[in-house]
């Protein structure tokens, strides 16, 4: 019997190298992290020691983790009300025919084809204490009196992390919106202009809400991509001044790596999943309600 | 209540007549029908109408004023009902039939009053809170029905209502439109590929073809006294015969399958066309019988003719025979053979 005419044998042959990618690359060191977030071990050292709760406990109890937590809930809420804002509003004129649309869409992918740390080194000059463009902008523009140390002040800092992410992700929606309003029922639409309705009415009473389950894709990507970023936080400040702008990967990465505890890193950075898990559900559960079945 | 006038209309896509140069007149309070083949641009005529098309060339008229590209669709006083219904997926059936009152900016207690008053009318009332997925066909399309008449238009505009119904819901929904329309006396404008709806509803039909009208008549001039081979062809089931006249110098003989009939049919006194009918074939459907053959004229070539005969004719036809029938000289229409025209 030739190989080909097997399907239990060609199965779990073509099925191989997907299974051992996965396996090897997200089943294991998933697992490693669970795993160590329950133990005493430390980078540069064998020792391998049960401690149970311990690391949960110690970082609940710690301040700078709490600090990181709110952080990381407010860049990543903040960012993507901003790119869902900024999406639809973008998808809104890249429908429109216009001149030069080609290349405007180029260029509006190009931040998401930009590496994070190298975008992020861009950023770290905008915001540069000295040299921000925004700053000389606005106070050439007379709208600045004082001066933005965007990256020295917590809020402020905050606030340009935010900015990066929403900058970072919102090509990437705005592609996926555009999509949802290719595929929208245009008799729908046009049934909506039939009607009476002018444009706003038309965008928030039949447009959006028909969106809706495709804007929830598109959140729920950026959310994951933004949750579990180190890179930006990291180039940006470092999680400074004095520990304000940490976020969860970059505390795990500082007191895991940095800091050498491998438990109290690990338990950091699995504190995030049960969230992400609740929100993934959430997200796809209303997609699904809103889904549209008019035929 | 107006009516609706077309002067010379036309809608161009690139070198592809869409709608060339129609005129039309739709009077107050009429049912006019569009029929015809799928791009013919019947479906293009409705939405210029609506003003979700602009025409290329030509005018609109709607009640007696001109309806130019700026005039937009919600100030036509138009209302649409799609062939999908396009009912809002997200809003229950109230949701939907009230959308065009919010638009409008009624008040809340008014807006209730005249759904429930429509609803009512279309015998949905227990569906008001449901959504559309959760309705069948019929229903959705007594919403979309629904929806059209709150906005109180002048004119209804209906893109093909009853396609996506199946074939037992048709005829019943075909049936409550007319009376519908009665009811309210609208100018309505419907677009169709089916001829059966277009012969039950219209009290005029506009038959077009290619971007063009060819005829416009009652159902009763359109089916009878076609103007040229694609009217004769296209209304009718099964389609008018047409053979060449031998020795008749380029001219097209039509004959409707039902007058095409046994010679022992026809008694004394009326004038008859006699035909030699070579029978291939007897299609039995209940109520009628099909009959396919070939009709041998002296120095025509042979054209394939079909015979509508009813259940009260019970002669024998059997497969293969060479039959005696004939046409009444009454039911005989004539056609230029090179342009298809009606040769009076």
């Amino acid at each position: 019997m030739k190989l080909a005419d097997r399907e239990d044998v060609l199965g779990v042959v073509m099925l191989a190298p997907a299974l051992t990618y996965v396996i090897l690359l997200v089943g294991v060191p998933f697992v490693l992290a669970i795993v160590l977030s329950f133990s005493t071990a430390t980078a540069g050292s064998l020792t391998f020691g049960w401690a149970g709760f311990d690391n949960y406990a110690a970082i609940l109890r710690d301040p700078v983790f709490r600090r990181s937590l709110f952080n990381s809930a407010v860049v990543t809420i903040g960012s993507q009300v901003l790119v869902v804002v900024l999406a639809t509003a973008a998808a809104q004129v890249f429908r429109a025919a216009f001149h030069g649309k080609r290349t405007a869409r180029f260029v509006l992918l190009l931040p998401w084809a930009v590496p994070v740390s190298l975008a992020a080194i861009a950023w770290t000059w905008i915001f540069d204490s000295t040299f921000s463009v925004i700053n000389w902008t606005l106070k050439v523009s007379g709208l600045l009196h004082g001066w933005l140390y965007w990256l020295g002040e917590p809020g402020l800092a905050l606030v340009a992390i935010i900015i990066v992410h929403a900058w970072r992700i919102f090509p990437f929606a705005t592609i996926i919106v555009l999509a949802g309003l290719a595929s929208l029922p245009q008799d729908v639409m046009e049934a909506a202009i039939v009607d009476g309705a002018g444009f706003w009415r038309r965008l928030f009473h039949v447009e959006l809400p028909l969106l809706l389950p495709v804007v929830a894709v598109a959140v729920l990507f950026g959310v994951v991509y933004t949750a579990t970023d180190l890179g930006v936080v990291y180039i940006l400040t470092g999680g400074g001044p004095a520990n304000t702008t940490q976020v969860l990967p970059t505390l795990a990465f500082q007191r895991g790596i940095q800091g050498a505890d491998l438990g109290q890193g690990a338990a950091i950075a699995v504190f995030l999943l049960p969230f992400l898990i609740v929100v993934a559900i959430g997200m796809l559960r209303l997609a699904r309600h809103t889904e549209v079945g008019a035929r | 209540m107006a009516g609706v006038e077309l002067r010379n209309l036309t809608r161009r896509f690139g070198d592809f007549h869409a709608v060339d140069g129609v005129n039309l007149s739709i009077r107050e309070g009429e049912f006019l029908v569009l029929l015809g083949p799928s791009g013919c641009g019947k479906t293009t005529l409705l939405r210029m109408i609506a003003g979700l098309e602009h025409p290329t060339a030509g005018e609109i008229l709607i009640g007696g004023e001109r309806m130019d590209a700026n005039v937009p669709p919600r100030a036509r006083g138009i209302a649409m009902v799609f062939q999908s219904y396009a009912l809002y997926p997200h809003r229950t059936v109230f949701g939907n039939i009230a959308f065009p009152l919010e638009a409008a900016r009624m008040p809340r207690a008014a807006i209730d009053q005249k759904v429930r008053w429509a609803a009512e009318l279309f015998g949905i009332t227990r569906y008001l809170d449901r959504y559309p997925r959760q309705l069948s066909g019929g229903e959705r399309q007594r919403v979309a029905l629904c929806r059209a008449l709150v906005r109180d238009p002048q004119v209804f505009l209906l893109d093909e209502p009853l396609a996506n119904l199946d074939a037992k819901l048709r005829n019943t929904a075909r049936d409550e439109l007319k009376r519908f329309q009665r009811q309210i006396k609208r100018t309505t404008v419907y677009v169709t590929h089916d001829q059966v709806e277009a012969m039950g509803l219209g009290d005029r039909i506009a038959v077009m073809d290619a971007g063009k009208v060819r005829q416009i008549g009652t159902p009763q001039e359109i089916y009878e006294d076609p103007v040229d081979t694609f009217v004769a062809t296209f209304v009718g089931q099964p389609p008018m015969n047409l053979i060449e006249v031998p020795k008749g110098g380029g001219k097209l003989l039509g004959f409707r399958p039902e007058n095409f009939l046994p010679r022992d049919q026809f008694p004394g006194g009326e004038p008859i066309r006699p035909f030699a009918f070579a029978v291939r074939r007897v299609e039995y459907l209940g109520s009628d019988r099909y009959v396919y053959g070939t009709v041998t004229e002296a120095g025509a070539g042979d054209a394939t003719v079909i015979a509508k005969l009813p259940a009260t004719v019970s002669a024998a036809i059997p497969d293969g025979e060479t039959l005696p029938f004939a046409v009444p000289e009454r039911a005989l229409c004539s056609f230029d053979a090179a342009t298809g025209a009606r040769l009076r």
